[in-house]
């Protein structure tokens, strides 16, 4: 089991190595402008200081190693156009809370609502509620979220008469509106998969064992089906975490929630080069964790899986 | 039908089998008791199925009534795409109309003001009226509305503070000015441009953006998966390059590479494209993994058959319906991107009409009822767009599963 978590862990590890190194890469190419908040004022000789002395004129190499010595530190530079010159450790440190609490939120309102709408579309297959959970599901995964994004902001807000922006004084339940715009995919995504594999085990042996036994539907249906149903789901987990992630950058810039992902737009508009580099970092981060959190809960649920092999692995 | 009571004989039908019977016995000559001739064809000749997976997956296809009939609304709409900017009396997408209006103080100077001033959809605003103000006059603050074309001029006089008096005559102008130039079907934007013709070349962005990146993945996708999953001894290096690869969530990459190059249509394919392939080619590898050392595939490889041969005659055919669903699928997602790479800044420029930036300029006009349309038109193209590919991937991936064919 350690060997495996311990290879996982170093490969995990290795691929974000790569992603800042792709990343890292990828933004030299950007126009310089990106690293001053006054370049037009600027003569020719300042500006090559100035990326002189921020080791934009060193090599790639050596660059990439200043880069991860200081990430090491805790260090991920100053911003230059979003806050001037203060460190963007103290940018995203109050912002990071907050996106991770509305992720959290959200994972889980989705998981409460996600699994009792895919356990009911498959208890009632063909049924009317099937048909209309179906509509719902293919609604969601088929429009781009922006546009249901944008209409339930504004209707949401109108017949609830709440603020359409975050400001200071919103009350508790203000919140339910964007976190349950960030959930909607997680919902339809848990409720398609839900569904198709309680179909898929309400056609095993076993509940035909368990009928002519005569236990109840409901135990079947709880007892048994779900329990086995549910170790497959435990494999979407990191997708949740990515769906987060993008319905985050949507939602957190609509209601201009002081997130990581309103902050994310922001710095793209403005083009802060390092601000968007440190925030594509942290993202590809949640994005691995929740990847290894995926794998590791799957272990967890189902004791059939061995460590050794991942699952789906030939 | 009248039950048959049991006995009952019917001697007509008797009759006629024993006449049958014996025109048959009648038939036969000596030839027909003599030893056939060896055909080595014939000994060739043995039973076979005629199922064919392809033709039973588009069978089975055709029981979806519903995504039988959506693969005929896109082929009518990206058809219509096509067409629209060839019909008559269509505006161009990207012209601004704006009116004249000549203002002319009590001196008789005139001033040309270029005005977009918006009223009720459709925009009035198209009309070439000039109106002068005098003042002091008895009757008041009077206005001269000067409706001027090729066609008519017209003149009104009516006072300012009249205000539906102004918005009559304005329609009155409206109409005539559609008359001479054609209506716009759903209004315009702000600065005038037709949104009729916008929605439908921004449906053509959107739609060549989805096939174009579809396109490119498949073939990839298709060439490295092949590769991947028939050559062992590439298997390791792609495989663990593929859990790298894997991990780096995609829409992070799609934004660094929209933020690094310049926003237009090639770099959002680009964009797209760079990592949607790794998907396509895992699946392809683990199809061909499975179906490398089928008996067939050994028995081609015995006799001789170029590697490129087996993958193109044995492997490919058998993976036609899953590529398709795909592709099919991957639409959808590309045009979703679109929106989603506009949204946050990255998009095409306005000059460039697609989908993605009609909606996110007309979300800013979501809180004003008269104008929301600019909103809800191409949400709802999108919108049908989107859902249409995707219930025709599923239906066809419903299709393509051997399980459900008779």
């Amino acid at each position: 089991m350690l060997k495996y978590l311990g290879k996982r862990l170093l490969r995990s590890l290795l691929t974000l190595v790569v992603i800042v190194v792709i990343v890292f890469v990828l933004l030299r190419l950007m126009p310089i402008e990106g690293y001053f908040n006054n370049f037009d004022k600027l003569t020719e000789a300042q500006i090559e200081n100035k990326l002189r002395e921020m080791g934009l004129r060193d090599p790639l190499i050596v660059q990439i190693f200043d880069f991860f010595v200081d990430l090491f530190h805790g260090d991920l530079g100053v911003s230059n156009k979003i806050q001037v010159n203060v460190p963007i450790t103290e940018i995203l440190g109050p912002r990071l809370p907050v996106s991770a609490a509305l992720g959290s939120c959200s994972i889980i309102f989705s998981l409460i609502l996600g699994i009792p709408l895919g356990v009911f579309m498959a208890k009632y297959k063909g049924k009317f509620f099937d048909k209309f959970g179906t509509l719902f599901i293919v609604f969601i995964q088929a429009v781009p979220a922006a546009v249901y994004y944008i209409f339930i902001q504004h209707f949401g807000t109108l017949w609830t008469d709440a603020s359409m922006i975050y400001n200071e004084d919103v009350s508790w339940y203000w919140w339910l509106l964007p976190i349950f715009s960030m959930s909607l995919g997680n919902i339809a995504y848990y409720g398609m998969w839900v569904r198709r594999y309680m179909v898929d085990e309400f056609n095993k042996d076993y509940v035909k064992l368990e009928r002519a036994k005569g236990a109840s539907e409901n135990r079947i249906m709880f007892g048994h089906v779900f329990k086995n149903a549910f170790v497959p789901l435990a494999q979407y987990l990191p997708t949740s975490f990515l769906n987060t992630i993008i319905g985050s950058i949507y939602v957190e810039h609509l209601y201009s929630i002081k997130g990581m992902g309103g902050l994310l737009v922001d710095s793209i508009q403005r083009s802060d080069n390092t601000l968007v580099q440190a925030i594509v970092l942290l993202y590809a981060t949640v994005g691995i964790i929740g990847l290894i959190l995926g794998d590791l809960l799957m272990v967890v649920l189902d004791p059939r899986i061995s460590l050794g092999r991942k699952a789906g692995d030939r | 039908m009248a039950r048959i009571p049991k006995g009952y004989k019917d001697f007509k039908a008797v009759e006629l089998e024993e006449k049958l019977l014996q025109e048959q016995r009648d038939s036969l000559t000596q030839e027909d008791f003599e030893v056939a001739e060896f055909d080595e064809e014939n000994t060739e000749r043995i039973g076979y199925s005629n199922y064919s997976y392809l033709k039973s997956t588009i069978q089975q296809f055709r029981k979806h009534k519903v995504a039988v009939f959506l693969i005929y609304l896109m082929l009518a709409m990206i058809l219509f795409t096509f067409i629209q900017p060839l019909l008559p009396n269509q505006y161009d997408p990207n012209t601004a109309n704006k009116y004249e209006q000549v203002i002319v103080d009590k001196w008789g100077n005139e001033r040309v003001n270029l005005t977009t001033a918006s009223k009720e959809p459709p925009y009035l605003q198209f009309v070439v009226k000039s109106w002068f103000v005098e003042l002091g006059s008895d009757e008041g603050v009077v206005a001269h509305y000067k409706y001027i074309s090729d066609k008519y001029t017209k003149e009104h006089k009516i006072k300012v503070d009249e205000k539906t008096a102004d918005l009559a005559l304005y329609k009155e102008y409206t109409e005539m000015y559609f008359e001479e130039h054609g209506k716009f079907w759903l209004g315009t934007d702000k600065i005038g441009r037709d949104l009729w013709a916008r929605i439908w070349s921004g449906a053509r962005t959107s739609l060549f953006i989805g096939f174009a990146v579809a396109i490119i993945e498949a073939i990839i996708g298709i060439t490295v998966g092949v590769i991947w999953g028939y050559v062992r001894k590439l298997d390791f290096i792609l495989t663990e390059l593929y859990n790298i690869l894997d991990n780096i969530p995609n829409t992070l990459l799609l934004i660094l590479i929209s933020f690094i190059l310049k926003p237009s249509v090639r770099t959002l394919i680009f964009a797209m494209c760079l990592t949607g392939w790794i998907q396509m080619a895992r699946f392809i590898r683990n199809q061909i993994y499975i179906i490398r050392d089928r008996d067939y595939n050994t028995a081609s490889r015995c006799l001789g058959t170029p590697t490129r041969k087996i993958l193109i005659k044995n492997c490919l055919p058998y993976l036609i319906s899953v590529i398709m669903l795909r592709m099919a699928l991957t639409i959808p997602g590309a045009i979703g991107s679109e929106v989603f790479i506009t949204y946050i800044g990255l998009g095409l420029p306005t000059e460039i009409p697609s989908l993605g930036n009609l909606i996110i300029e007309g979300r800013k006009l979501i809180s004003v009822p008269n104008e929301r349309f600019l909103l809800v038109y191409p949400t709802i193209i999108l919108s049908i767009i989107t859902i249409s590919f995707y219930v025709i991937g599923n239906a066809f991936s419903d299709a393509s599963d051997p399980k459900n064919h008779r």
